[in-house]
């Protein structure tokens, strides 16, 4: 019983902004059926709960973010992939396939790395961004997500410095909390993560005797920010892990999702995996609910991540990974990718067209050659946590910028635009709604400031040194 | 009996609100009632006829659930209903009608100033903010009129913060008031039936406010019920928490929020006609401290509902 109460607080606070489990918030009441507690009951448990809960974040966020799952919400808040074209024939043949010829081998467990036939899809996906990592460097996990755990379980003791990208992945902030990193951000702009921030930052921890465990990054079309790290800042990166001998963690789940340029190539290409842990994922060009990922990592830590593994679910779905062998053993997945990125292609576009259309010419934003999203910044005083109480009575969401940030501070003036997983008509539709809310609020900002400024007499009254109110960002109004 | 639980629904805090319905639909369940859950939705009103339950139990927060409009609707299907009637509802909802009517009755609450924003595009209120920062003074409080929760609420410090935070509150509301802040204890007084049950105080434990993630989450807030307060200071807590439930018209229960100035006076913010039926909840700890543990409390609540439409309770099966 006891333990079923911190499940239900924990799942309250789980703080990944991804709406998926209205089917568990509305399921019939007896699924979840627990005894009543009192408040004395709650205090005991609070006693209980480690110390790294106490910095697991949650969030209001959260709780809105639930509220994007009703069905009459366009929600660009998501990062689903579109799994509506995979064809529903080569899924059941597959199934059908496994279940005559290895039902006993796909229903029972498998080695914690993951089996070789596993392996070899891996290699086939990575080969295809001109990577030739060893079978044995290789470790599959239940998505990248858990790779991601893993390397921090593997890495990080509590206070140990970790570094990662200004808005870095929102799924990541927890995962470095949960381990209680001490999370340093540095800020990006179009050519991706600034290095040399990085450089004088790693100086200033340098002068304190600190060093960080690693540095996360998603070099690739990255999650929020939608920008790719250039060419020479990859190799100023690589060489800054090399000379400093800090990991270098390239959490890639994009790269295959071009829609335009040439690829660049992978800081674990660059190192020859000496100093980068690259993490990989099945999601965006397959599957998200097989939850198939990987790991590839230097020997000796790639030994404490199995181990690691080992503890937290003895191996990786058995059956996901002959679903997955089955599948690239067909060899289509490569055509199957180019339609995806058609599709992205178009939505993205259309996003684009949107947002030069319906945002106000205040606002900024990015330009992803590729990936899942557009990051778009508005004026400072907008709050998108606000706006998206705002925007959820228009029936659209995005997910608030701030979700991007370990202290939740920054980013208050961006939001996370996702253009995969809506049609280009709902994607049109809800930049349109989010446009004009933004509207709103900026002409409401400009009126009570432009009429509340200071007229130009107090000019007079400030140099004269007499008691003088400050001065408010003023803005002209448009009227 | 039947009881419908009437949870979710659009608001902003449909999560809470799922929290709280599960919660009641439990200790139902262990009462030995038929429990009807319902999302709000909308269906209500089809799944409300078709189901006809002896009473709804109404666990919804926020617009859309405590502003009168689901008790209105069950006025017209005749079926009994928890917590306070319509007029009462909209009177806690709407914070500036609250506090007009507070003040009209005598009962302590901050200096205020109210505007929507037509106020401000339309008759350049803007103009006037100036004299009001300096009537009510900094930190002031700036909050959306119609919101639990905390959500939208922001402090500014000196006059460069307020724009920003009128264009957070006006995200929640078209209306928004702005509030003298009060530093102080910060307390809550649940009645149950008029009468007040002992005194939670809230204690933040890190953020420097009671924030909405502190409010649901075990861990992040001390509450000490009852509060330690000396015997004088607690009764003027709970008569002005009295009659703040008298002035709003409310019935069955309500949850008042309070500040304890410097000096020891109440000064009320807020009533909740529909408080949390949370883990975290103050209504259910207060009730918990006086001896009446979750279950016996939903078990009255259902009686003071049916008792109000002169139903008697019926035992249950």
């Amino acid at each position: 019983m006891r333990r079923l109460v911190i499940v239900a607080v924990l799942r309250h606070t789980s703080p990944m902004p991804e709406p998926q489990d209205r089917a568990a918030e509305t399921g019939p009441s007896q699924a979840h059926r627990r005894s009543h507690q009192t408040a004395r009951d709650l205090e005991r448990y609070a006693d209980l709960f480690a110390q790294r809960t106490r910095v697991m974040r949650s969030s209001a966020m959260r709780d809105l973010m639930a509220i994007t799952a009703r069905p009459e919400i366009i929600s660009l808040a998501g990062g689903l992939p579109d799994t509506s074209t995979f064809p529903p024939e080569t899924f059941a043949a597959q199934m059908t396939r496994i279940a005559q010829e290895s039902a006993a081998e796909a229903l029972q467990y498998g080695p914690t790395e993951g089996f070789a036939e596993t392996k070899a899809a891996i290699r086939d996906v990575m080969e295809a961004e001109g990577m030739h990592p060893d079978d044995e460097d290789i470790i599959v996990t239940t998505g990248g997500q858990q790779a991601l755990d893993l390397v921090a379980k593997t890495l990080v003791d509590p206070g140990d410095v970790v570094i990662c990208e200004g808005p870095t992945y929102p799924g990541a902030v927890p995962v470095f909390c949960s381990y209680e990193a001490e999370t340093h951000q540095v800020s990006m702009d179009d050519e991706g993560m600034r290095v040399d921030e990085l450089e004088s930052l790693m100086d200033r921890l340098g002068a304190e005797g600190r060093k960080p465990k690693f540095i996360y990054s998603v070099p690739s079309f990255q999650n929020p920010a939608g920008v790719t790290l250039s060419l020479e800042r990859r190799r100023r990166l690589v060489e800054l892990a090399r000379t400093r001998e800090v990991l270098l963690v390239e959490d890639s789940p994009y790269g295959l999702l071009r829609y335009e340029g040439e690829p660049q190539v992978p800081l674990y290409q660059l190192d020859g995996g000496d100093y980068v842990i690259y993490v990989g994922t099945l999601s965006k060009i397959l599957s998200p609910g097989i939850r198939l990922g990987w790991a590839v990592a230097p020997p000796p830590v790639m030994e404490k991540i199995a181990l690691g593994k080992q503890a937290t679910d003895l191996c990786t779905s058995t059956l996901a990974q002959y679903f997955a062998v089955e599948y690239f053993a067909e060899g289509r997945w490569r055509s199957y990718v180019d339609s995806l990125c058609d599709i992205y292609r178009s939505r993205r576009d259309a996003m684009l067209d949107a947002l030069e259309r319906h945002f106000p010419q205040q606002a900024s934003w990015t330009r992803p050659a590729g990936g899942l999203f557009v990051w778009a910044t508005l004026p400072d005083y907008i709050d998108t946590s606000d706006l998206l109480a705002k925007a959820l009575r228009e029936n659209v969401a995005f997910v608030p910028g701030a979700a991007a940030y370990v202290d939740g501070r920054q980013g208050s003036n961006a939001m996370r635009l996702n253009f995969s997983g809506s049609g280009e008509d709902e994607i049109r539709e809800g930049i349109r709604r989010i446009g004009a809310v933004v509207d709103e609020q900026v002409a409401l900002y400009e009126t009570i400031t432009a009429e509340h400024t200071i007229p130009a007499a107090s000019a007079e009254a400030r140099g004269s040194g007499a008691d003088v109110l400050p001065l408010r960002r003023s803005r002209p109004s448009k009227s | 009996m039947k009881v419908a639980v009437l949870k979710g629904g659009s608001s902003l805090e449909r999560q809470v609100s799922l929290h709280s319905g599960a919660r009641v639909e439990d200790a139902l369940a262990a009462l030995g009632h038929e429990v009807i859950p319902i999302d709000a939705d909308g269906g209500l009103v089809r799944r409300l006829r078709g189901e006809r339950p002896d009473v709804a139990f109404i666990a919804l927060h926020g617009p859309g659930g405590e502003d009168g409009t689901p008790q209105e609707l069950l006025e017209i299907l005749g079926i009994p209903y928890t917590g306070p009637g319509v007029a009462s509802c909209i009177r806690c909802m709407d914070k500036v009608l609250a506090k007009h009517l507070m003040r009209e009755a005598g009962i302590p609450t901050p200096d205020w100033v109210a505007f929507n924003s037509t106020a401000f595009r339309g008759l350049g209120a803007a103009d006037a903010l100036e004299e009001i920062e300096d009537r009510l003074g900094f930190p002031l409080v700036i909050k959306p009129a119609a919101q639990g929760s905390a959500l939208g609420v922001r402090f500014a410090g000196s006059r460069d913060d307020v724009p920003e935070a009128l264009v957070s509150a006006f995200s929640y509301d078209d209306r928004v008031l702005l509030e003298r802040h009060v530093a102080g204890r910060e307390l809550a007084v649940s009645l149950l039936d008029g009468e007040p049950l002992p005194i939670v105080e809230i204690r933040p434990r890190e953020e420097d406010r009671f924030n909405y993630e502190a409010r649901y989450e075990i861990g992040r807030t001390d509450y000490l019920c009852p509060a330690d307060l000396a015997d004088d200071v607690a009764t003027s807590v709970r008569d002005a928490a009295s009659r703040t439930y008298e002035a709003l018209g409310c019935a069955g229960f309500a949850r008042v929020d309070l500040m304890l100035d410097a000096e020891g006076r109440p000064e009320v913010l807020e009533a909740n006609a529909i408080p949390g039926l949370t883990d975290t909840s103050l209504l259910p700890m207060a009730a918990d401290a006086s001896g009446l543990p979750f279950e016996q409390l939903v078990s009255r609540i259902i009686e003071l509902a049916l008792e109000r439409r002169g139903v008697s309770a019926v035992p249950s099966s």
